[in-house]
């Protein structure tokens, strides 16, 4: 349903995109993972038309946009990353001008605000000024707008960001409705548990790049561990570089008291407690943590998500 | 047209929304032009305001005493020197006159061409160079006609020859000229001399709409006012559309199966319906409650309000397309707004600038529409006197239009 293929777009000597390829069929929910300025905004805006490729094309339902006015446009919903909403008038008036936009009028209006509304819970509010809604009903009515003309493809810019965990879940609700009605929806997020959450399949972005692109669990086989040990001990420990030597043992840190030891597989535990004990720790407690989308951006970049 | 007709109902929903917005583009040039109507307009005598001169009179003689003291636009205070000085150097009285000590017999001789011309001091202050020509004329009058009437006073007028310093010759010769004088004062039924006296009056005739039709300031204070927030509204335009950018809500405008043209459009709609508007209500109050009328041409007025409209909400675009940021936008705007107003001739008329700069002043739309409005109201003038203005303002609505086209950051977030 959406397909791109090989997206460039530079901006003066800045390459903002470079050779992002990505498609998602009918029902799918694919996430665009990436840190701040990694070109996810810049994707979207080329994916919805508002930005040329420099190379590269768009195709939704197999059509390529044609101009300003392509008829393309009316499949698919965008909703930007910032409140694109006018604070001035209610939330109905808000709703009829975005449906107006793609050219609805009297009762399809009417029921498409109706429908809209219902979606995500703001019929009770119809009537309000925007600048009385909180930022979460905001964020939902923000939702809504691009809902109006019923499209097939919603791109969805960061649209939790700022947002209580209580509306955030309403959206995520909304989201996945959306889904099971057989929409297709890309996602951006700098949240990897959002990504984790809703994603069927998860592209990774940086530096303009897509640099993984598979489903949730295909990600995370990329991690270079697969668990993590988190040992509190009684004291700190000294001897992190003899631990990391240890058969098994991929990476070692030390946080206090706390070791957090990233091993090949569970059977290296008890070597490494009997190896601890054996050395004059004495452990208080253990747990274990599986990798992250944190975990494969570490590995793939050499950075965390928070750093990028 | 569905989506134009959207865009615009939702333009004209958030002004009217905006409580503040209607009351500055409303109110404000109303107060202000009846402020600037009543000021600049003619008033009846009794409310027109005198200017205080003060008087320093150390001559006390007959010529002097009682200078100023009877002309209609003038209050004379008499003062010392001192106080005099410090009262202009204060900013308390405008203008102040010295008549030294012997001002009286000095001018008598000099009106003769004998001995030096004695001076009158003007102490003024900078700030009012106006009010002190206006004294200088006036004393100009008053002086020459005391001077006379006392210098061709025989008995006078002998006493100052006597004193003089004048060829035995020059003596004999007026002497009988004051044989004359005297005979022609002392002549039955004479009145015994007054003095010269200014051989002319003037007859003033203010050229308006029509003979018998007084100069209505109004017209021009609230035409000047309507311009001037009329340009506001422009920058608030501009400044909208850069917010909308900001905002987010251009994106999702350019996300939606819409050509420029109705994106733009519909803002340049908008915002000249508004504009239409506020020249509507701004005269329709001038007419209700000033008399002001359309004098000339009701289609040249219309013509020019709609055309200058145009130009306004042009005027908006060009901002948007200009400015980067609302903020940096907006201080640029207001400046270029208020230098447009000023050169239009909306505060002061243009006629009191320097030449060039009125050449200048052809160049700013604003003045065309000022000229516009003005021959169509007080002036009375027809149709053909709004053509060229028309035209200009919609040359430069072309003009800025697409500019602001061209400009426009169509991507750009």
């Amino acid at each position: 349903m959406l397909e791109a293929k090989n997206l460039r777009k530079a901006y003066g000597t800045l390459q903002a995109v470079s050779g992002v390829s990505l498609n998602a069929g009918l029902g799918q929910l694919i996430g665009l993972l990436g840190p701040n300025g990694a070109g996810k905004t810049t994707t979207i805006g080329m994916l919805a038309g508002l930005v040329t490729p420099d190379q590269g094309e768009v195709r939704i339902g197999g059509k390529a946009f044609g101009g300003d006015t392509s008829e393309t446009k009316c499949l698919l919903g965008l909703v930007p990353q910032e409140l694109a909403l006018f604070d001035e008038l209610s939330a109905a008036a808000n709703l009829d001008l975005f449906g107006a936009l793609y050219g609805l009028t009297g009762k399809r209006l009417a029921m498409e605000r109706e429908r809209v509304f219902g979606l995500v819970g703001l019929a009770d509010r119809a009537k309000d000024k925007v600048d009385t809604f909180s930022g979460g009903m905001k964020r939902r009515l923000n939702l809504a707008a691009a809902l109006m003309h019923d499209p097939q493809v919603l791109l969805l810019d960061e649209p939790t960001v700022g947002v209580d965990p209580q509306s955030r879940n309403a959206i995520f609700d909304n989201l996945e409705a959306l889904k099971a009605a057989g929409k297709t929806l890309l996602y951006t997020t700098h949240y990897m548990e959002e990504a984790a959450r809703l994603c069927d399949r998860i592209a990774i972005m940086d530096h303009g790049k897509v640099i993984a692109d598979d489903t949730l669990s295909g990600l995370l086989r990329m991690a270079p561990v697969a668990s993590f040990v988190v040992i509190d001990l009684a004291a700190a420990f000294g001897r992190m570089a003899e631990l990391g030597g240890l058969d098994g043992v991929l990476e070692v840190s030390a946080n206090g008291a706390a070791l957090r030891v990233g091993v090949r597989s569970m059977v290296v535990v008890g070597p490494v407690l009997e190896w601890l004990g054996a050395n004059g720790a004495v452990v208080e407690h253990i747990r274990t943590e599986r990798p992250t989308l944190e975990t494969v951006f570490l590995h793939l970049t050499g950075r965390t998500l928070r750093d990028a | 047209m569905t989506a134009f007709l959207a865009l615009v109902r939702k333009d004209l929903r958030i002004f009217f929304g905006d409580g503040r917005a209607v009351i500055m583009a409303f109110a404000a040039p109303i107060l202000i032009g009846s402020f600037f109507g009543y000021v600049f307009g003619p008033k009846p005598v009794k409310e027109q305001s005198r200017v205080r001169v003060l008087v320093v009179d150390e001559d006390r003689s007959e010529v002097t005493r009682g200078l100023l003291a009877n002309e209609a636009t003038v209050e004379a205070v008499p003062t010392e020197l001192a106080a005099a000085r410090e009262a202009v150097r204060k900013g308390k009285a405008p203008v102040a006159i010295v008549v030294p000590k012997g001002f009286g017999e000095a001018a008598g001789q000099a009106l003769f061409g004998a001995g030096k011309r004695p001076e009158i001091g003007v102490l003024f202050d900078p700030s009012h160079g106006v009010e002190a020509s206006m004294v200088k004329g006036l004393l100009t009058g008053q002086v020459m006609q005391a001077v006379t009437r006392t210098g061709f006073k025989p008995d006078a007028a002998r006493r100052a020859m006597d004193t003089a310093a004048m060829a035995p010759g020059d003596k004999a010769a007026l002497g009988r000229l004051l044989e004359s004088v005297e005979a022609f004062q002392t002549r039955p039924g004479s009145s015994g001399g007054g003095g010269l006296s200014v051989p002319f009056g003037m007859t003033d005739e203010a050229v308006t709409a029509g003979t018998g039709v007084a100069y209505n300031a109004y017209a021009h204070s609230f035409g000047g006012m309507a311009i001037q927030f009329m340009l506001f509204m422009g920058i608030d335009v501009g400044i909208g559309m850069l917010l909308l950018r900001q905002r987010g809500l251009w994106r999702r405008f350019r996300a939606a199966p819409l050509s420029k043209s109705v994106l733009l459009g519909s803002r340049a709609v908008s915002a000249m319906l508004v504009g239409m508007l506020i020249l509507a209500v701004v005269f329709g109050f001038a007419f209700v409650a000033f008399d002001v009328r359309i004098s000339g041409s009701l289609l040249g007025f219309v013509g020019v309000c709609a055309a200058f409209s145009l130009m306004t909400a042009a005027y908006g675009m060009l901002i948007a397309a200009i400015g980067k940021t609302p903020e940096a936008a907006r201080g640029v705007a207001i400046l270029a707004t208020l230098l447009m107003v000023m050169l239009s001739g909306a505060w002061v008329p243009s006629f009191l600038f320097p030449r060039w700069m009125q050449g200048v002043t052809m160049a700013v739309p604003a003045r065309w529409a000022m000229d516009g409005l003005d021959a169509m109201t007080w002036r009375g003038l027809g149709i053909e006197e709004a053509v060229l203005p028309i035209l200009v303002l919609l040359g430069s609505a072309v003009l800025f239009g697409g500019v602001a086209v061209w400009r426009f950051r169509w991507e750009g977030e």
